[in-house]
């Protein structure tokens, strides 16, 4: 079912959590909220599943209005940060909760709900785990049993706040794997939040970025990754080095570098941020045609890349990361002046933050 | 092995000396005096003072009140604490204080409170008197005191855990649909449980052995408006020991049953959730052997 969130405002006191956001979620896909802390999305999930009032706004499920809807009438699953799991109930229990609360005319017979919380458990792998109560779970296994009791009811939307925030690294990639599939089997609407870059950009079908109640980008991952529209959303997105320059009739000046832009045509002089990753950065030792210059502070050669933090004459670092071979290639070692290219730069006009970017 | 997180062998042993003996002294030994000087003149002694007309008048009236004060101040301190830990609304710290006044205010002056607003004299008492309801040195003004001074019991028990468990539960569970009083029959009572029986043991016990509040309005009308402690105290001022000793040990029997069925249920609580860990681990077992 899809979901549509029209101007909606929401104040905590004198704190803005959401101010007048609009969002369409299509039906069958799924959507992350990422942000910041206090940035609003847990608000905005808050305010789909029912458990907040917006101040202001509409929110409607498949076109028909449900702002008005009571939380038990919308046929959402809320699947809860820290699972929120019935700790005086077994696993069982837990998942059978939602059938057997229902109506006596609606709720399923015995034998059918415990078909039904057997096959979910089943598919969320820990039917052995039936008798057991939360407190004996791991974390992944909570989260696991959480979302199994908010399918049994068969929602119509599925809302996840953080899912994955309290799981340690390797579960966690394993459970995002495994949340991505089960989207893919069952196809239901649903929306996550979280603060984790990495986490959204991988299992979502759309991210939604947010900054301070604002929606600052809605788009496909790999498309907000490579086209930012704000410095706010280059910076959430992954490291990043600043380079503060001037632009003027789209040209880019950053002390003697140049470069032509292809937009900010009728910047007259203004100043501007560029804004280049630091696997986008190339080491040299010729100072021709280099963005800028530094002295070898630290190398960390873990792993397939080689980060290298450079220390400028201003005192400011950059940070390039570059292939092993690369970095065999250049020979350099700590105290070493080196110089920097970038081969990709997201330039931002200062008095004109949310202003289109331009890439190389 | 030397553990590098104790104290040396001496200190341990003189600190947990220092405990017993402590507990002793103040808890073991005044308990064992009062049942040994109820009993020491024989069985026989012990339960005429108990069946005597007036104890047994006294016993009576000491259940009628606790029978009412408990459920009152179950339903309000739950009630209280639901509302003080689930919502957010004006005057919130004004009834966190106001719940707290009958522990601040003596006993004593509870009492008086009662008189001036319903002494025969006063315009609510007169009016009251008119109608046929006597207040003050009657039945009423025992139940008013016994249920003032017991009110915070329940709601102090309860605060500080509904605030620590938060209500993430219960929003869970209304988000699978079920209504608010499903949530609380089958989410928030058996969180609360175990504070609530505290709360309601606490609450029983000082219901039947309050003094102060009820000894202001009571008037000590033997027979009649007497509860258990008023009763042994007015036995002790007649040098009647073995009968004030008796009638007191039946208060202090009370205390240690109602400790006793705490601890048992407990235990079995314990045992239930050892056997559950216990199936887990096997069930564990046996997923990880399924396993080629």
């Amino acid at each position: 079912m899809s979901i549509e969130i029209r101007n909606i405002r929401k104040q905590f006191g004198q704190f803005t959590a959401l101010d007048n956001v609009s969002l369409d979620v299509a039906s069958g896909e799924l959507l992350a909220l990422l942000g910041p802390s206090g940035c609003g999305k847990t608000t905005l999930l808050r305010i789909i599943a029912g458990l907040e009032k917006p101040d202001a706004g509409q929110v409607l499920f498949g076109g028909a209005d449900a702002t008005h809807t009571h939380v038990a009438e919308r046929q959402v699953g809320f699947v809860f940060q820290h699972y929120a799991l019935f700790r005086h109930m077994t696993v069982f229990d837990n998942v059978a909760f939602g059938l057997s609360v229902k109506p006596r005319r609606e709720r399923p017979s015995q034998e059918e709900i415990r078909e039904r919380v057997m096959k979910l458990l089943k598919m969320v792998q820990l039917d052995w785990l039936a008798d057991a109560y939360p407190g004996q779970l791991s974390g992944g296994q909570r989260q696991r049993i959480a979302l199994a009791r908010s399918l049994a009811v068969e929602p119509k939307v599925l809302l996840l706040d953080e899912p994955f925030g309290a799981l340690d690294a390797k579960v966690r990639k394993d459970l995002r794997r495994w949340l991505r599939d089960l989207h893919n089997d069952m196809h239901i609407t649903s929306v996550f939040v979280t603060h984790d870059q990495e986490e959204a950009l991988e299992v979502s079908d759309r991210v939604v970025v947010m900054d301070h109640g604002h929606i600052e980008q809605v788009g496909r991952p790999d498309d907000i990754y490579e086209h930012p529209a704000t410095p706010f959303v280059t910076q959430f997105l992954g490291d990043v080095n600043l380079f503060h320059g001037r632009v003027d009739a789209g040209q880019l000046t950053i002390g003697s570098y140049e470069q032509a832009l292809g937009q900010h045509q009728d910047a007259d002089g203004d100043a501007a941020v560029a804004y280049v990753r630091p696997h986008d950065l190339d080491l040299t030792l010729q100072a021709d045609g280099a963005l800028a210059q530094g002295r070898v502070e630290h190398i960390h050669a873990v792993g397939p890349v080689v980060r290298v933090e450079l220390r400028q004459a201003d005192g400011q670092t950059i940070e390039a990361a570059v292939s092993k071979e690369r970095f065999r290639g250049l020979g350099i070692v700590p105290g070493d002046t080196v110089y920097v290219t970038p081969r990709k730069l997201a330039v931002f006009l200062k008095d004109a933050p949310g202003q289109q970017d331009y890439v190389i | 092995m030397a553990n590098l997180t104790t104290e040396s062998r001496p200190v341990r042993y003189a600190l947990t000396g220092v405990a017993l003996v402590f507990l002793f002294l103040f808890l073991l030994l005044p308990l064992i005096g009062v049942f040994w000087e109820a009993l020491h003149k024989g069985w026989q002694l012990y339960l005429t003072a108990l069946v005597e007309p007036e104890a047994l008048s006294a016993i009576k009236l000491t259940l009628i009140s606790a029978a009412i004060a408990v459920p009152l101040n179950l339903v309000f301190g739950v009630a209280a604490a639901w509302a003080i830990a689930r919502f957010d609304f004006r005057g919130k710290s004004l009834l966190t204080t106001l719940i707290d006044l009958p522990f601040a205010v003596s006993p004593v002056v509870a009492g008086l409170m009662f008189i001036l607003l319903f002494g025969a004299n006063t315009v609510v008492g007169g009016w009251l008197q008119d109608h046929g309801l006597q207040v003050i040195f009657a039945v009423p003004g025992i139940v008013l005191a016994t249920v003032f001074v017991t009110f915070p019991f329940v709601a102090r028990e309860l605060i500080p855990l509904m605030q620590s468990q938060g209500a993430d539960e219960e929003q869970a569970a209304i988000v699978l649909g079920a209504s608010g009083w499903q949530t609380f029959r089958k989410v928030t009572l058996p969180n609360i449980k175990w504070g609530l029986l505290y709360g309601v043991i606490l609450t029983n016990a000082r219901a039947m052995g309050e003094f102060g509040a009820v000894s202001v309005v009571s008037g000590h009308i033997r027979g009649e408006t007497n509860t258990i402690p008023l009763h042994v105290e007015i036995l002790y001022n007649e040098y009647n020991f073995v009968g004030a000793f008796a009638c007191a040990s039946l208060l202090a029997l009370l205390a240690l049953v109602t400790l006793l069925v705490k601890s048992l249920v407990e235990w079995r609580l314990h045992r239930q959730q050892q056997a559950s860990t216990l199936r887990t681990a096997e069930a564990r077992l046996q997923a990880q052997a399924a396993q080629p």
